[in-house]
């Protein structure tokens, strides 16, 4: 394929398979743990902290990493204390950060770059240097969810049996959080905030059903977000369409396809009848 | 320290609490126990000791104080007064002498999960060296799955079983460890009554080998396989085996929302007050 030719065609395919690996791990975490909304709290608070970058003129992945932990922390930490009221908040924390970056962006002197195109992102424009941190947090994420592997899957299927063992839950979950929040603004840089959400819970949706471990179903949302990813860009690239919003169609169409398969072919669930 | 005389039933003595108990220690003991939630007292002067081989139904009224009694023994919450052992250890500090078997069994169904990881689950620990080779651990949950008539359904996922067969593989978890006491809350809610029986034979099993505390809304099918009862309604009156008759199985009491313990009732005759209101009516107070 000639297109290979092009090192922005490259690195976007680069781009695209880190990402899938990285938003394939965390993004099981995120599902598993039903904490969607979370995540899109997170995501959307980060643009605050792209705005104070800007206005202070800090390296903009500096910038907007410190606030997202401090936000991610904040909403964790309102998850864990008000339950039933946690939605509402995060539901502030999304559009005030949002609209906060933006004002931000607004009062900032000089030309600025369109806040809306950390929106979709560039993953056309990638240069080696993301590509370089992308593969460094990678293996940083992967490094600790292996090691934290049995603590994680604990606090995520039965939180209450964890803590009478003895696991410090809660110190765990802001630990998710907080990688989650660094994970969400690394990315986004790249593939942009639409992006971002997809491939978190597409894929890790569609291979739960038939994933029986945790890490089964990493591995599965990492390869199903690639597949994603490298189809979506060659639909860009053919049709000359926008590369994000195509993996996102494509992403999409494949989540309709496996509602679809599930209604005419249910996975099993092998009930025996009611025993003690 | 003042000891305030502990809400419990005598049936005799007040040394006659435990039967033939002074050979033996206590797996588990609250003393004087007082806990209160938002302000409002849910448990107070509570005592109870459970040595190995007692088999204890827990039954009382909603929001009585029961699940809050296994919360004290299980460590996750702190008496304002009072204290709560395990074993040598005070309360508080995770054991692994108990072993515990919630009573949902049927939330998050949908997880990526085997039976035979939700049952290794049982062997986690902040230390982690104490939390032994996996191959060693599989092969003791493989044996416990066994042992609950479940072994076939090791590697099937958690939402593809039976609320009954996801219940003991909850067991078996809580069986990791080797526990001395087992805390079950209100195991068999969803199971049908034939169900249940063939519940309790199982705990009867392992009973050989744990001490069992099993917290019940329904006195019926349990009084056949218990061998003492607790009542927990703020106090707690205990009734050893020998006040467990044929009568409770026959009668469908739990204890009331009144301060009125029906078991004691049952056991006992009827309480003051009400002798008095059945116009003099005697039942000896045994």
């Amino acid at each position: 394929m000639g297109i290979f030719e092009f090192e922005f065609m490259r690195n976007a395919v680069a781009a695209g398979i880190l990402t899938s690996v990285i938003c394939g791990i965390m993004g099981t975490l995120v599902v598993v743990n039903r904490i969607v909304f979370l995540s899109g709290g997170i995501a959307h608070a980060a643009y605050g902290g792209i705005g104070l970058a800007f206005y202070f003129r800090l390296p903009v992945m500096l910038g907007t990493m410190v606030f997202s932990l401090l936000a991610s922390l904040l909403m964790a930490a309102v998850s864990l204390r008000l339950r039933h009221r946690a939605d509402t908040i995060i539901g502030v924390i999304w559009a005030l950060g949002m609209a906060f970056g933006i004002i931000l962006v607004d009062l900032t002197p000089g030309y600025n770059v369109d806040l809306m195109s950390y929106l979709f992102g560039s993953i056309l424009t990638v240069p080696n240097m993301d590509l370089y941190i992308m593969m460094g947090a990678g293996c940083v994420i992967l490094v600790v969810v292996v090691w934290f592997y049995q603590d994680l899957l604990a606090i995520s299927y039965d939180e209450e049996f964890a803590r009478i063992r003895g696991l410090p839950v809660t110190r765990l979950y802001f630990t998710l959080i907080a990688m989650l929040g660094l994970t969400i603004v690394m990315v986004i840089q790249v593939v942009g905030l639409i992006m971002v959400i997809a491939l978190l819970t597409i894929p890790p949706f569609i291979v739960e059903k038939y994933a029986n471990s945790m890490a089964k179903m990493m591995i599965g949302s990492s390869l199903l977000g690639t597949v994603f990813c490298l189809t979506g860009l060659w639909l860009s690239y053919r049709f000359d369409l926008t590369s994000g919003a195509t993996i996102i169609m494509v992403a999409g169409f494949a989540f309709l396809l496996t509602l679809a398969w599930d209604r005419i072919r249910p996975v099993a669930k092998t009930r025996a009848p009611q025993d003690g | 320290m003042n000891k305030r005389p502990c809400n419990r039933l005598s049936g005799g003595t007040a040394i006659g609490f435990q039967f033939n108990r002074e050979d033996e220690s206590p797996i588990a003991s609250l003393m004087d126990v007082d806990f209160s939630y938002n302000g409002q007292p849910v448990l107070s002067h509570v005592c109870l000791e459970i040595y190995p081989h007692d088999f204890i139904a827990l039954i009382g009224p909603n929001g009585g104080g029961k699940t809050t009694l296994l919360k004290l023994i299980l460590g996750l919450v702190r008496p304002d007064r009072g204290s709560v052992r395990v074993l040598d250890r005070s309360g508080g500090a995770y054991s692994p002498a108990i072993g515990y078997v919630p009573q949902n069994v049927n939330f998050n169904e949908d997880f990526p999960i085997t039976a035979m990881d939700v049952v290794l689950m049982g062997t986690l620990d902040p230390d982690r060296s104490r939390r032994g080779k996996k191959k060693d651990n599989m092969d003791k949950a493989m044996g416990l799955l066994e042992r609950l008539g479940i072994g076939s359904l090791a590697y099937q996922k958690i939402g593809e079983m039976s609320g009954g067969q996801r219940q003991r593989v909850l067991i078996a978890r809580s069986l990791m460890t080797r526990p001395r006491l087992l805390l079950l809350d209100e195991p068999t809610a969803s199971i049908d009554t034939k169900g249940q029986a063939d519940f309790y034979k199982l705990l009867e099993e392992l009973n050989k080998d744990v001490a069992i505390l099993v917290v019940s809304h329904d006195l019926f099918i349990v009084s056949n396989y218990v061998k003492s009862v607790a009542c927990v309604n703020k106090g707690l009156h205990y009734h050893p085996h020998e006040e467990i008759t044929g009568n409770m199985i026959e009668t469908m009491y739990s204890c009331s929302v009144e301060d009125v313990c029906r078991v004691q009732v049952l056991a006992h005759g009827m309480p003051k007050p009400a002798r008095q209101a059945a116009g003099g009516q005697t039942h000896g107070n045994i």
